[in-house]
């Protein structure tokens, strides 16, 4: 299969106005006459159901969540990034531009992020528009914060739940959609099966979850904006419900699943307590702009702390390795996610971890408490203030800072991180793999669209932190409202496309069938084991990191993990009422399908790149990438017995490929 | 630690429900969902049908999960939902009466979990600042002092639990209203529309069946964000203000 990326021609910083200024586009009197389904209410879906509806067209908004607010980008904490250059530090367009596509290991397209980081700028004017409270100065001017990867302040952020803040920006902007019309919303539906006909996305098959009942709904296109796959690994830090069904299907029907094995591994997470344990917590990467990773030197320093016999508190400054600040000079503390991720794994694998587990590092804010508290009392003019003043004064600056993250912290591990340093671990947070698309954010069925986190188009192979919320709200208020009528102004003479065609009778038969296939197995698991189990084989064989040997014996795992969830998963009740095991169920068994993929991926690709390490490749301890040989975007077609992949090779014109030195 | 719990079982709206007791052995460090994930999978394994609960981010903020704990919204800890209260919180022994939110507004869907979509109608009446997208002018235009912007902040991080419904004897939603209200009134891009908006938003609260607010201040206690009531005070000068000065005297 040809992958057409579409990109315009041009110079790289006049591709996107010159395109947008030229395409085709779609009358008022037709858009109303256009229907266009959208799946998922995040940051991108409810971003692109608002403004497709303010444009006119009629829109059907679903998902799964009782509201649209539920969607989980709301909760995102650190920030949102845009190149504004209020800090007047040296930001620019091309800087966001280049940051992103060094932080993502060179391994995305450069029209698609060179597009994000122009666009980046609209969204924090729209959102501002919105009544989105963004933090600010004292001047009442916004203010900014810095993220890992970069060393400019571009982070645009509201306390410790920026997320949360644009989510209601975006679920306001399409309550209001809803109010006039122009956006039909359906509440705890969950899309089964995506609807073909001659080949073009036009329709979903839905269920509604609280009756059970299958509903068909039809359209002019289908816009995916169903986030990212991370629970595949069980423990992830999504939301208990967030899946890859939507994509998954869409797979089954054709759709490419590009580089599935580009996994983001979050270095700063709560770390695991227990088997119990149905979910990780993330603590924002911005406490890197002011906290202190370390461990122990000495191994028995470290086992004393996991047997409980010392403290963090007890390891003199001397015995103390901040080995990110040793390793990485230049960006230190905020090295991108996968570098930070990765230099704790090593440390805890020389034993020097520092939970009961043997799986954590000190996150240290002893230092900030200092360094703002000095600064604080000399404005409120204290002089030779004590130790105990500043480390007051310190810690209230923190609080204001980050209170609700270390709310959060104490609430969850039951310590008090204001005296004692935090414990981190990396855990599983974003999946930078995602449906293929082109430019135009369509994917290779036609008329099947993919947004946010569902696609793949911008982060490579590593996401820098404070840059999903753009590429999610930029890909909804910014891109799709004008690439989707590259599509749609070529169906302005094609009539209204009704449930009654045979397709959706046949996707609905499909559908019943495999729902009432799961009820009848009647083994005798649950399907929140199985769900472990598979969870546990991708974090041992495809998580932070991977050898041939072992990705073949994971594949080998799942293949017999499938094999007995078809046979022997236990699903309570009947598919026609409220179910939530049965929901469940389809989940896992798209999961185990995925997980399979990301597998293979990982395997495809000898080389070392962003999120995806293999031990095999490596040059003194960092990440060895090989661009002559994997310069490209693996799209995968799926197969049950032998999936395809498919090449779309990757082409740099505007940046030098260079080893990705962050020392 | 050994626990009995006694949690409310209903099949839908109509059907009478009623509490039934189990037996979980639970770790203090787990969190309460987690507890009753442990009590689902002991049910999946006797082929029985789990308990529905609604939850979803498992970190406080998305809004889902919502639980009357012992005869509280949330249960017994300060400004924490439900799926941040840990059960070190509770003792070895203890017996925990789980039920779901109770208000005339919220009906029940099946076991814990109730319908809220009324809150979402009452964001949908006038929740938002009419602006489409590419409207906007630059960020920077408009300066909005530190204090205006936090307090704005302050009432906008509801999460839409309904917590402030169930706690309240009149099962209003005043604190929710109010909290839009505030939010977007306090800031000059909402300040616009403040009139029709608060109008609007507390006519459709009436609609959904909300009752009225009597200033008990049972919301304010009970909100997992500890919004404060302060905010119901700004809408009902908002309130006042527009309809004295309306033209279609409401």
């Amino acid at each position: 299969m040809k992958l057409d990326a579409k990109e315009p021609a041009g110079e790289l910083d006049e591709k996107w106005t010159k395109y947008r200024s030229t395409m085709n586009l779609v009358a008022p009197n037709n858009k109303r006459r256009i229907d266009i389904i959208v799946v998922g209410t995040g940051l991108a879906g409810a971003a692109a159901a608002a403004t497709l509806g303010e444009l006119g067209y009629n829109v059907k908004a679903f998902t799964f969540h009782d509201s649209p607010r539920r969607a989980h980008s709301i909760a995102a904490q650190g920030g949102i990034n845009a190149a504004k250059n209020y800090q007047n530090d040296g930001d620019s367009v091309y800087r966001l531009f280049y940051d992103t596509i060094k932080g993502g290991d060179y391994r995305s397209r450069e029209s698609n992020v060179h597009r994000l980081a122009e666009v980046s700028r609209n969204i924090i004017d729209q959102c501002v528009a919105q009544g989105v409270p963004f933090a600010r100065e004292y001047g009442g001017l916004l203010a900014n914060r810095s993220f890992g990867g970069v060393q400019v302040s571009r982070t645009f952020y509201a306390r410790g739940q920026t997320g949360q803040q644009l989510l209601l920006g975006a679920y306001q902007s399409l309550s209001r959609q809803i109010a006039l019309g122009n956006v039909e919303m359906y509440n705890r539906h969950e899309m089964l099966d995506l609807v073909k006909i001659d080949g073009k996305a036009r329709g979903i098959i839905a269920r509604n979850l609280l009756t059970g009942k299958l509903e068909k709904f039809a359209a002019h296109c289908v816009v995916l904006a169903t986030g990212g796959y991370g629970n595949v690994f069980y423990l992830s830090t999504n939301a208990m419900t967030s899946n890859v069904t939507a994509s998954w299907r869409a797979v089954r029907k054709g759709a490419l699943m590009a580089n599935p094995c580009y996994t983001q591994i979050h270095p700063t997470c709560i770390p695991v307590s227990g088997d119990y344990q149905s979910k990780l917590t993330l603590m924002s990467e911005s406490l890197r702009n002011d906290g202190r990773v370390w461990v122990p030197k000495k191994v028995e320093d470290a086992k004393a702390i996991q047997q409980g016999k010392k403290t963090g508190l007890d390891i003199p400054e001397a015995d103390r390795d901040y080995y990110l600040e040793r390793r990485y000079p230049a960006f230190g503390n905020l090295v991108p996610r996968d570098v930070a991720s990765r230099a704790a794994k090593v440390a805890c694998d020389e034993g020097k971890g520092v939970a009961p587990t043997g799986l954590a590092v000190f996150l240290d804010f002893a230092s900030a408490f200092e360094r703002y508290g000095k600064s604080k009392a000399l404005s409120a003019g204290i002089n030779n203030p004590d130790k105990a003043t500043i480390t007051k004064l310190g810690k209230e600056v923190i609080e204001e800072k980050y209170g609700n993250l270390f709310q959060m912290y104490e609430k969850i591990s039951g310590e008090n991180p204001y005296e004692y340093p935090m414990k981190i671990y990396p855990a599983v947070h974003y999946t930078m793999g995602g449906l293929w698309v082109d430019y135009n954010l369509e994917t290779n069925v036609p008329g099947l669209f993919a947004l946010g986190e569902a696609n793949f188009s911008d982060h490579g192979a590593n996401r820098l932190g404070a840059s999903a919320l753009m590429q999610g709200l930029a890909d909804g208020y910014f891109v799709i409202p004008y690439t989707i009528g590259q599509f749609l102004s070529q169906e302005i003479r094609t009539e209204k496309i009704e449930t009654s065609a045979p397709e959706f009778e046949v996707a609905l038969k499909e559908t019943k069938a495999q729902l009432q296939k799961l009820i009848d197995i009647k083994g005798n698991q649950s399907v929140e084991s199985f769900h472990k189990r598979l969870g546990k084989i991708m974090w041992d064989y495809c998580g932070m990191a991977r050898n041939a040997e072992g990705l073949k014996k994971g594949r080998q795992m799942i293949r017999e993990l499938r094999a007995e969830f078809w046979k022997d998963v236990f699903v309570p009740g009947t598919a026609d009422e409220f179910n939530t095991e049965l929901e469940k169920a389809g989940r896992v068994a798209d999961f185990m399908e995925l997980g399979e993929t990301m597998i293979l991926d990982a395997l495809d690709r000898n080389e070392s790149c962003g999120g995806h390490f293999r031990e095999e490749y490596t040059e003194n301890g960092e990440a060895k990438r090989n661009d002559e040989d994997y310069t490209y975007v693996a799209a995968w077609e799926w197969d049950d017995n032998e999936p395809i992949v498919h090449k779309e090779a990757l082409t740099f014109k505007n940046v030098e490929l260079k080893t990705r030195s962050y020392k | 630690m050994n626990l009995t719990l006694k949690v409310w079982r209903q099949n839908n709206a109509q059907a009478k429900g009623q509490f039934e007791t189990h037996q979980v052995v639970a770790s203090e460090h787990m969190s309460f969902l987690e507890m009753l994930d442990v009590l689902n999978e002991t049910l999946i394994s006797e082929k029985k049908s789990p308990v529905v609960f609604a939850h979803d981010c498992r970190e406080g903020i998305c809004g889902t999960c919502n639980l009357v704990i012992n005869g509280r919204a949330h249960g017994p800890q300060k400004g924490t939902t439900v799926c941040q209260l840990h059960m070190r919180a509770f003792k070895d022994g203890d017996t925990i009466v789980v039920e779901p939110w109770r208000a005339a507004a919220f009906p029940v869907i099946k076991d814990l979990m109730v319908d809220r979509s009324s809150l979402d109608k009452i964001i949908q009446a006038g929740g938002y600042i009419s602006v489409n997208t590419g409207q906007a002018q630059d960020a920077n235009d408009i300066p909005i002092g530190k204090d205006v912007a936090s307090q704005a902040f302050d009432a906008a991080t509801c999460i839409g639990c309904g917590a402030c419904v169930a706690a309240c004897p009149n099962g209003s939603a005043m604190l929710f209203t109010s909290a839009k209200v505030a939010h977007l009134g306090l800031l000059p891009q909402g300040e616009v529309e403040a009139e029709a908006r608060v109008q609007s938003m507390v006519n459709q609260m009436d609609e959904e069946g909300f009752g009225m607010c009597s200033n008990t201040g049972a919301c304010e206690a009970e909100c997992p964000k500890e919004i404060s009531i302060s905010n119901i005070a700004m809408l009902n000068r908002q309130y006042m203000a527009s309809v004295l000065g309306s033209k279609t005297g409401v």
